[in-house]
């Protein structure tokens, strides 16, 4: 695996009005890694993202992803790469409109050349990838349940074999055994397409089971970060709090019983 | 990560070919090369395809994959696709030079596209345009129900608010009163002082050829009076407050906030629509009325500056020719025809579907229905109003 950052974040400051969201943040996320990000709700773990993907603008700072700084890009090198990154948002945010496989061709569409039959193909291919059912393909996404809108959003965001994926919360809404199953799936995902994951999460199960590397925000800043084992060590209250709680513990006795 | 973290491989030039074929005695050697990836994918299937005739002369084949710079799903699953093709023909290709890591991508597509997509069952054109037929006019009967349906439940909810008028939402009619008629007056006036300027002058620019010009005065009066006062401003209201009202409905719909209420015990015909439609029932016929009196005053300005007819003539010929009969047949048929726009509205914004789409449609086919529905009901009034005489 490589080791050298694909995204480098320095020094962010990123406010609404009056408000300091994230406050010099820095991060970085290295290749071929899935990184979990946790903090408490409104702590600024899905500004982060979005100011990454460059959906929110940022005061101060310096966003690098996969060399490319988003702010002195020109609309060309946005535009590409934009194509090396895919993006699973909360909801879903699956176009309403269209099925779920022209939601998976749609960036194959726009982006590349190719036949239809190869687009269909393609569009199963990672249909499948994800579990879900060529029968699946011609729903409409208002006929899918919590899970499968997840899986074929994380199918769309897969569509042009990006080099990163963004997750946002993506077993948020998820009963327990499904979320297991997609830590999985992203897991599998992320060593047989070699991605580098970027997730934001509430989920201590997913830390546990698909994080490389754990970063938590508390106070606009990453107050600790490294995998799971250092998080335990950390002595920041929050940090303490969040892994340490009772769900924490419970989480870790069962671990510890399971793989002693 | 050879297929990943190269991506930005562009700066090569795209020299080595993709896929060479060479026929050698009785085996057909493949040797693969560049990026097997999806900015090549287009290229690389024809490139498949071709290879995958070729072997109809061979008797074993085999691909060397050594010279692959970038490989991702896309190429793995060609590659998949022409091992396919050669399976099936009894030739069992042999794969040679592949990273371990890129031999995982090719596993994974290896059990994909196995079960063949149900097609979409094909239609037959004449008996598919026979069904939209059918549909249309089923659907026409269904609004229809829909409509009755909405009615009922509306006059259901307002027997409830009648016997116990304190759960009345007074607040939520009041704001709703405040959108729908107070922040609508300025427009209405504004257009109807248009219209009635314009029927004097046509008017007097008609007549006056038979000398007539003063039945122009009687022209505005009783056609702004009758009837364009009121559908112009239940056309106004319709395309106004009957959107939105579908539009609201219909995303309250959408987030499950009407479930929501329903849950809590209330019931959103009682909560949401019948204030909505109270207030257009009370709303249509004031701002008909003041409609029709800027129509008046701008048929009069009109008719002074272009036609000399002073205020004075005008207002004596306006008492002459209107009676309380011709003022009253306008103002009573607007409640109803608010009726018929909230009724509309109401009920499409609640057949909004999950989505974006659906409730654009719903919106249009809201204003559309009630916008026709008004003149229909305008022109049943105008049987009903002659055949009693007023």
């Amino acid at each position: 695996m490589a080791q050298e950052p694909v995204i480098k974040v320095h020094d962010l400051v990123v406010g609404f009005g009056d408000q300091i969201v994230l406050d010099s943040l820095s991060l970085d996320v290295r290749g071929g890694e899935i990184l979990g990000v946790v903090g408490g709700s409104g702590a600024g773990k899905s500004v982060l993202l979005r100011t990454i993907i460059g959906l929110l603008p940022k005061r101060q700072g310096s966003i690098e992803v996969l060399g490319v700084d988003l702010a002195k890009a020109s609309e060309a090198e946005r535009r590409a790469l934009e194509r090396r990154w895919g993006v699973l948002f909360q909801q879903g945010a699956l176009f309403s409109s269209l099925t779920v496989r022209e939601n998976v061709q749609f960036p194959m569409r726009e982006n590349l050349t190719l036949s239809p039959r190869l687009m269909d193909e393609m569009a199963l291919a990672k249909l499948e990838m994800v579990g879900l059912t060529p029968d699946d393909a011609n729903k409409f996404p208002a006929e899918l349940s919590g899970g499968m809108t997840k899986r074929a959003a994380l199918a769309r965001a897969l569509a042009l074999d990006p080099e990163i994926v963004f997750l946002d919360e993506p077993t948020s809404g998820l009963d327990p055994i499904s979320a297991g199953d997609f830590d999985e799936l992203i897991r599998t995902l992320q060593q047989t397409l070699g991605l580098t994951v970027f997730m934001v999460t509430h989920d201590l199960e997913s830390l546990y089971t698909a994080c490389d590397r754990v970063a938590v925000i508390a106070d606009g800043k990453v107050v600790a970060e490294g995998p799971i084992a250092a998080m335990l060590e950390s002595t920041h209250p929050w940090v303490r709090t969040y892994f340490q709680g009772k769900r924490g513990e419970l989480l870790i006795d069962r671990r510890m019983s399971v793989s002693p | 990560m050879a297929n990943a973290l190269n991506g930005a491989g562009g700066a090569m030039p795209m020299v080595e070919s993709l896929l060479k074929s060479q026929l050698n005695g009785e085996r057909l050697e493949l040797a693969a090369g560049g990026a097997w990836t999806a900015a090549n994918a287009g290229e690389l299937e024809t490139l498949v395809d071709r290879a995958a005739g070729e072997a109809a002369q061979a008797k074993s084949v085999s691909i060397d994959m050594a010279g692959v710079r970038e490989f991702d799903t896309f190429g793995a699953w060609l590659l998949e696709r022409l091992t396919r093709a050669w399976s099936a023909t009894g030739r069992e290709p042999v794969i040679v030079g592949m990273p371990q890591h890129d031999r995982g991508l090719l596993k994974e597509m290896h059990g994909v596209n196995r079960e063949p997509a149900k097609p979409l069952p094909e239609e037959n054109r004449i008996m598919g345009a026979l069904a939209a037929v059918g549909q249309a006019g089923a659907g026409f009967g269904r609004d229809l129900l829909l409509l009755v349906d909405m009615l009922g439940a509306v006059g259901i909810a307002a027997l409830r608010v009648i016997a116990r008028p304190r759960e009345y939402r007074f607040t939520s009619t009041v704001n709703q009163f405040d959108r729908v008629a107070w922040q609508a007056v300025p427009i209405i006036l504004l257009i109807t002082f248009l219209i009635g300027g314009i029927i004097a002058q046509q008017g007097i620019f008609h007549f006056r050829k038979f000398g007539a010009e003063l039945y122009a005065v009687d022209l505005v009066a009783i056609l702004v009076l009758r009837e364009i006062g009121v559908l112009i401003v239940a056309i106004m209201v319709a395309g106004r407050s009957g959107s939105s009202y579908t539009a609201e409905l219909g995303s309250m719909k959408m987030r499950e906030e009407i479930d929501a209420l329903r849950t809590m015990g209330f019931d959103p015909i009682e909560v949401l629509i019948l204030p909505r439609i109270l207030v257009l029932i009370v709303a249509l016929p004031v701002l008909t009325f003041l409609g029709s009196m800027a129509a008046l005053y701008g048929g009069g300005l009109v008719a002074w500056l272009y036609g000399g007819i002073s205020p004075d003539i005008y207002i004596q010929r306006l008492t002459d020719a209107i009676s309380l009969t011709h003022f009253k047949v306008g103002i009573l048929k607007a409640p109803f025809m608010g009726l018929v726009i909230g009724i509309v509205a109401c009920a499409e914004g609640l057949q909004v579907k999950g989505s974006a789409e659906s409730l654009g449609l719903k919106t249009t086919a809201s204003v559309v229905k009630s916008i026709f529905l008004v003149i229909v009901l305008d022109g049943l009034f105008a049987i009903f109003f002659a055949s009693i005489g007023m």
